[in-house]
């Protein structure tokens, strides 16, 4: 919302300064956006007389002009324009001037042995316009000496604020100066609406069609005869002008006028255009066509308020009126719509008809209902002023609805709700100073709302509105109280684990990436997603279009991206959300990595090393052993899903329920992100990790640790056994013979080659750890052999000779 | 007989330390202490003496075994010293050579700015809610006030998988902010409530300050006693502890939104001086969260009696806040997975940000 100083001035009769004015609008709720104030920027430009202006002895082009300034002194200015002559009045900018059009700082200067102390301004270089013709030719009756801007009107500042939805009233320039009087700026003048009483009966008459119901409950207007249409005045155009609106014509041009000034959005018809003797709104049927005041054609649909003449639609109401019964300049007939429309089907045919016009601005942010009963009068006047002629009596239809409620106010409220101490007559002046009406009742203030506030509905309402006035900032801000005298813990595991895992990854050298929810759907469905549910129905881009089911893929462009800008060894991760379905529980938190091209990269003393499935599975293990969970008790499966490599991936599993997934990316995955080379990665489900058991009493003591003083010892063991399996099996086999005595068994060596016919050699190293004598060589030789029978009954395989 | 004592130890003594190797000395100490060593068959022939002789000859024989047995680990001793030396010498490596490869990772900025807040607002006793992405409509727009058709619906630029039917409800909406999860912890209805709850949201918006996904921390006190000031002196003490800058000011203006009444967006201030941002005490203010007291409407429609309850909301964008005390200049890079970006702006994982501790590593 824009206006300009003056015309605040109109409503707000005060001596407040424009720095005043705008801090206050900020402080009431009204943030200010912005100030021009093109009188500053055009400051040393004044109105001068060319006393002379001759030929330049040294140039055809250029002339020497004697410039009265009207400070009593005469300059001699050099000037190329042809215009430049004796006895003119122009515009003078003086030595070290800056020129706003040019950017130019003006210096004292000598052209072609001519000295020249200032300029002769045309207009593009005032940055008014481009016209480069010639120097301003201002006429012989200007005021010499004064201020350019003054003499133009330009010094006039310009104030944007910003409005809030729930303050349609503050979209006309009275509602602004209302809230600036209440915080203490000046007084609210009053309205200028004297009563216009008609002078004959209005050949077109309003009517409601019964079903148009709420969303036009009244509407009101009057006919003008014998009106001439011309150019608006200058302070008309200067003030639209200012706030970027074009001036078109003084009836179209009043009807903006008071769509600003006041909040009243006006509609007139050329009435010589209508064919009908009554408008009639009327909800439409749908597919009524209408050529709008924009210049575009609009299909409307059933529901939407329209304003009939006939069977022609004339105009959308509360959005925009139509083109073929809108004033023209030759228009001498005029009929006035002065209406109020439902809030919600304005916004609703805005919105599909994509209509952004100030009277849809206004009418879905509710109007002051009051305004049907002024209206017309402000417009007569305006009208009758500007363009001559006479008006009708008023032709209206509907009933004009009272939304004025009476709402109730404990003073002690602004305290203990508020948080401020205000007293209640002070609260009670700020209120009618808003325009409630006030009295008190039993100690509670009982305000009736002003008819052009929609927004108040409860106690609070008040509470803010008083608040707002008196000032945020004279709240004072107080700690809150803390419930216990040390703070408490505030994390559940499951968050206290997300930050776990960011920390082992991190520490583990991989860096933590934040990536979108969403992938192009092709990804999606590359990772089992993408089904019609996880699309967004307004993707910001087709490749941000379905909700991600896994991390990977994110990471893995992040990857090529990373590659493309010549950082080849990317690690990534990414603690976040995948999904599944829409519902509340169908995201899971997911911990994915990924590591790219070199685990160990070139460098002097060894050689390079891909990443494997092995990096992946360590960055699993410490996240999970960080995590607490039973990392021992873990089995392996190779059945993880198709976006690793079906030969090096894995799950890490507890029973049925999957944990991890972990391994190579598939080549085919792999290169289909844009990455060369080969990649690893892992998919963590956190919430799937199990819960701790909690000790009795919720006490965090350890198991009691028991340290054998005697000597373990490893013994070696190798076993051929079929290719196909796991290493880890035989650890469990090994570990499993005597539960007491083998504390470990790490599998230490993998032999495969062709001559072992599709059999292989693994070694593990058992470790035993007695507990209460030294082990005896028999003792020795019985656990060597449950377990090497253990290992064989598990696997099929056979000890190596 | 007499035996030259003297002219053997000093000749002994002479043979030691001209020895050049290990090898040599350990010939010399066997030519001189062994069974058949000079030194020996020396002490053998004391036996053909008179007493007294005997024992002179026996102890200066004694004396010369001791000296050259001393003289001998003497220059065991050195040579050992210069053999090592010379070994050490032939295994110099170049020092300057770099460490093997080695991977250092680091925190996203949001994760850092997302334990800092935590660290503070734990301080002032607000646990930590969470909520889902995908959200119906209800709780995203209906449960805050926020009614099928009101214009605050246009204010935020929704992500829908499931588009509202002819009533303008059922919707299945990304949560446009994290205040969904202000009604589901009110739903659940343990009084009194103070939590924050941080997290991902939606708005179909992208350009150079807008991305379609961002993060915003929400904050959520019922109790039957918080008024508004009390909003205000605990994000004063909010942005003080966060920014970790002394009373850093802050200007609450009257503001709109539909969940809250009186509403407010607050500012603080900062200074633009040489185009470098500060925050801090300055000239110029920079908006930085929206709050307000919680509407007696959305109290309401979660089942909270409004009459006995009240208290007060905020959001704020992590994004933002991020940038603005790590001086990180553009919200894009964010989202862009750059390594380089990562290292520079990231974090060291090493503790859990804390007020008690230091906030910043």
């Amino acid at each position: 919302m824009k206006f300009t100083l003056s015309w605040l001035k109109d409503h707000l009769e005060t001596d407040a300064s424009l720095e005043e004015i705008t801090g206050a609008l900020t402080s009431i709720g009204l943030e200010l956006e912005g100030v021009e104030d093109a009188a500053a920027q055009l400051e040393p430009f004044t109105i001068c007389y060319v006393r002379e202006a001759k030929q330049h002895p040294n140039a055809d082009r250029l002339r020497v002009c004697m410039v009265e300034t009207g400070t009593g002194e005469v300059v001699q200015v050099v000037c190329g324009a042809p215009n430049a002559r004796t006895g003119m009045k122009g515009v003078f900018a003086p030595s070290g001037s800056h020129i706003p059009g040019t950017g130019v700082d003006l210096k004292p200067g000598v052209l072609r042995g001519e000295e020249s102390n200032g300029m002769l301004c045309s207009e593009r270089e005032m940055g008014l316009s481009d016209d480069h013709d010639g120097i301003i030719d201002l006429p012989d009756d200007a005021p010499l000496g004064e201020s350019f801007a003054t003499y133009m009107g330009l010094d006039d500042p310009v104030i944007e604020i910003g409005v809030t939805p729930n303050r349609g009233d503050a979209l006309g320039v009275r509602g602004i100066a209302r809230d600036l009087a209440a915080k203490g700026l000046g007084t609210l003048k009053p309205l200028n609406a004297p009563k216009v009483e008609g002078s004959y009966d209005s050949p077109i008459s309003w009517a409601r069609a019964d079903e148009v119901g709420d969303d036009c409950p009244f509407v009101t207007g009057r006919h003008f005869r014998n009106v001439k249409n011309g150019p608006s005045p200058a302070w008309m155009q200067q003030r639209l002008m200012a706030i970027g609106l074009r001036p078109i014509s003084a009836l179209v041009d009043i009807t903006n006028y008071v769509t600003f000034d006041l909040g009243r959005p006006l509609h007139v018809f050329d009435a010589a255009k209508v064919k009908s003797d009554t408008l009639v709104m009327r909800p439409c049927k749908g597919g009524e066509t209408i050529l709008a005041l924009d210049g575009k054609e609009y299909t409307m649909e059933a529901g939407m308020t329209a304003i009939m003449d006939g069977d022609t639609v004339d105009g959308i109401g509360g959005v925009m009126g139509g083109e073929l019964s809108g004033c023209t300049e030759e228009t001498t007939e005029v009929f006035l719509e002065v209406a109020l429309f439902d809030p919600i089907r304005v916004a609703a045919t805005g919105r599909r008809l994509g209509i952004n016009s100030d009277a849809r601005f206004r009418f879905e942010r509710g109007l002051d209902p009051d305004s049907v009963e002024w209206g017309p009068d402000v417009a007569a006047r305006m009208v009758l002023e500007l363009c001559g002629g006479e008006t009708s009596r008023l032709t209206s239809a509907g009933t004009k609805p009272d939304n004025r409620i009476s709402v109730s106010m404990r003073p002690e409220r602004l305290k203990s709700f508020g948080g401020c101490d205000i007293s209640a007559a002070d609260a009670e002046t700020i209120l009618s100073k808003l325009g409630f009406e006030t009295t008190v009742e039993d100690g509670a203030i009982q305000a009736t709302t002003p008819t052009w506030r929609n927004d108040i509905e409860h106690e609070h309402c008040l509470i803010e509105e008083v608040l707002r006035i008196h000032g945020f900032d004279k709240v004072p801000a107080l700690s809150l109280e803390r419930e216990t005298a040390l703070p408490q813990p505030i994390l559940s595991l499951a968050q206290r684990r997300v930050a776990f895992s960011k920390k082992v990854l991190a520490g583990r050298g991989l860096l933590e990436a934040v990536t979108w929810s969403f992938m192009p759907r092709a990804e999606a469905e590359h990772f089992g997603g993408g089904s019609d549910e996880m699309m967004l129905a307004n993707p910001i881009s087709a490749d941000l279009d379905a909700m991600r089911p896994s991390i990977l893929p994110n990471l893995l462009s992040a990857a090529a991206r990373n590659a493309d800008r010549g950082q080849p060894d990317a690690g990534l991760f990414e603690v976040g959300p995948a999904y599944r379905d829409m519902s509340p529980k169908g995201q899971d938190m997911v911990a994915a990595g990924i590591r790219v091209g070199q685990a160990v990269p070139r460098n002097w003393e060894g050689a390079v090393r891909p990443v494997d499935a092995f990096d992946a599975k360590a960055d699993v293990m410490a996240v999970l052993d960080a995590c607490g969970a039973p990392v021992d008790r873990f089995q392996v499966s190779t059945d993880a899903p198709g976006w690793y490599h079906p030969g090096r991936s894995g799950c890490l599993r507890l029973g049925p329920n999957v944990i991890a997934y972990f391994g190579e990316i598939h080549p085919g995955t792999v290169r289909r992100s844009g990455l060369k080379g080969r990649a690893a990665g892992f998919e963590i489900f956190m919430d799937r990790i199990p819960q701790p058991k909690s000790k009795k009493g919720g006490g965090k003591s350890r198991v009691l640790l028991k340290i054998s003083p005697y000597q373990p010892l490893t013994r070696d063991f190798a076993f051929m056994v079929d290719a196909d399996v796991q290493a880890d099996k035989l650890s469990r086999a090994a570990m499993g013979a005597d539960k007491q005595l083998v504390v470990a068994a790490e599998v230490f060596d993998v032999y495969e080659g062709a001559e072992l016919d599709g059999r292989k050699s693994v070694a593990i190293a058992v470790t035993l750890q007695p507990k209460d004598a030294t082990l005896t060589d028999k003792e020795i030789e019985a656990v060597s052999g449950k377990i090497v029978a253990n290992v064989e009954k598990q696997t099929g395989g056979s000890l190596r000779g | 007989m007499t035996i030259d004592t003297e002219a053997l130890g000093a000749d002994l003594l002479q043979q030691v330390n001209d020895a050049a190797e290990l090898s040599a000395l350990e010939d010399i100490r066997i030519a001189a202490l062994g069974k058949k060593g000079a030194i020996t068959a020396e002490m053998k022939k004391l036996g053909g003496l008179d007493p007294e002789a005997r024992k002179a000859a026996g102890q200066a024989l004694n004396q010369i075994k001791d000296a050259v047995a001393k003289a001998i680990e003497a220059r065991k001793s050195d040579l050992e010293t210069a053999a090592l030396d010379a070994k050490l010498a032939g295994e110099r490596i170049d020092v300057s050579l770099p460490i093997r490869p080695e991977k250092s990772g680091r925190l996203h900025p949001i994760s850092q700015t997302f334990d800092e807040i935590v660290a503070i607002f734990g301080e002032m006793g607000f646990a930590v809610a969470e909520g889902p992405d995908i959200e119906d409509d209800f709780h995203n727009f209906s449960a805050l006030n926020i009614p099928a058709n009101h214009p605050a619906r246009q204010m935020q630029d929704t992500f829908y998988l499931k588009e509202p039917d002819e009533t303008g409800e059922n919707a299945v909406v990304l949560r446009t902010h994290t205040s969904p999860v202000q009604v589901r912890t009110m739903e659940a209805g343990n009084l009194p409530i103070r939590i924050i709850a941080p997290g991902r949201t939606y708005r179909s918006d992208s350009d150079i300050t807008h991305t379609p996904m961002f993060h915003q921390v929400e904050g959520l006190v019922i109790d039957k006693k918080t008024h508004f000031g009390h909003l205000k002196g605990c994000l004063q003490e909010f942005c003080s502890a966060y920014f970790e800058v002394d009373d850093v000011p802050l200007q609450f203006r009257p503001s709109y939104f539909p969940f809250t009444e009186p509403s407010a967006e607050v500012d603080i201030g900062c200074t633009r001086k040489g185009g470098e941002l500060t925050i801090g005490h300055g000239d110029d203010w920079l908006e930085i969260l929206g709050c307000g007291m919680v509407h007696p409407k959305v109290l309401k429609m979660s089942g909270i009696d409004p009459d006995e309850y009240q208290g007060f909301a905020f959001g704020m964008g992590i994004e933002r806040i991020a940038m603005l005390k790590y001086g990180i200049p553009d919200l894009r890079t964010f989202f862009e997975a750059d390594v380089r970006w990562l290292k520079h702006y990231g974090f060291v994982p090493l503790e859990a940000a804390s007020l008690v501790r230091g906030l910043t590593p």
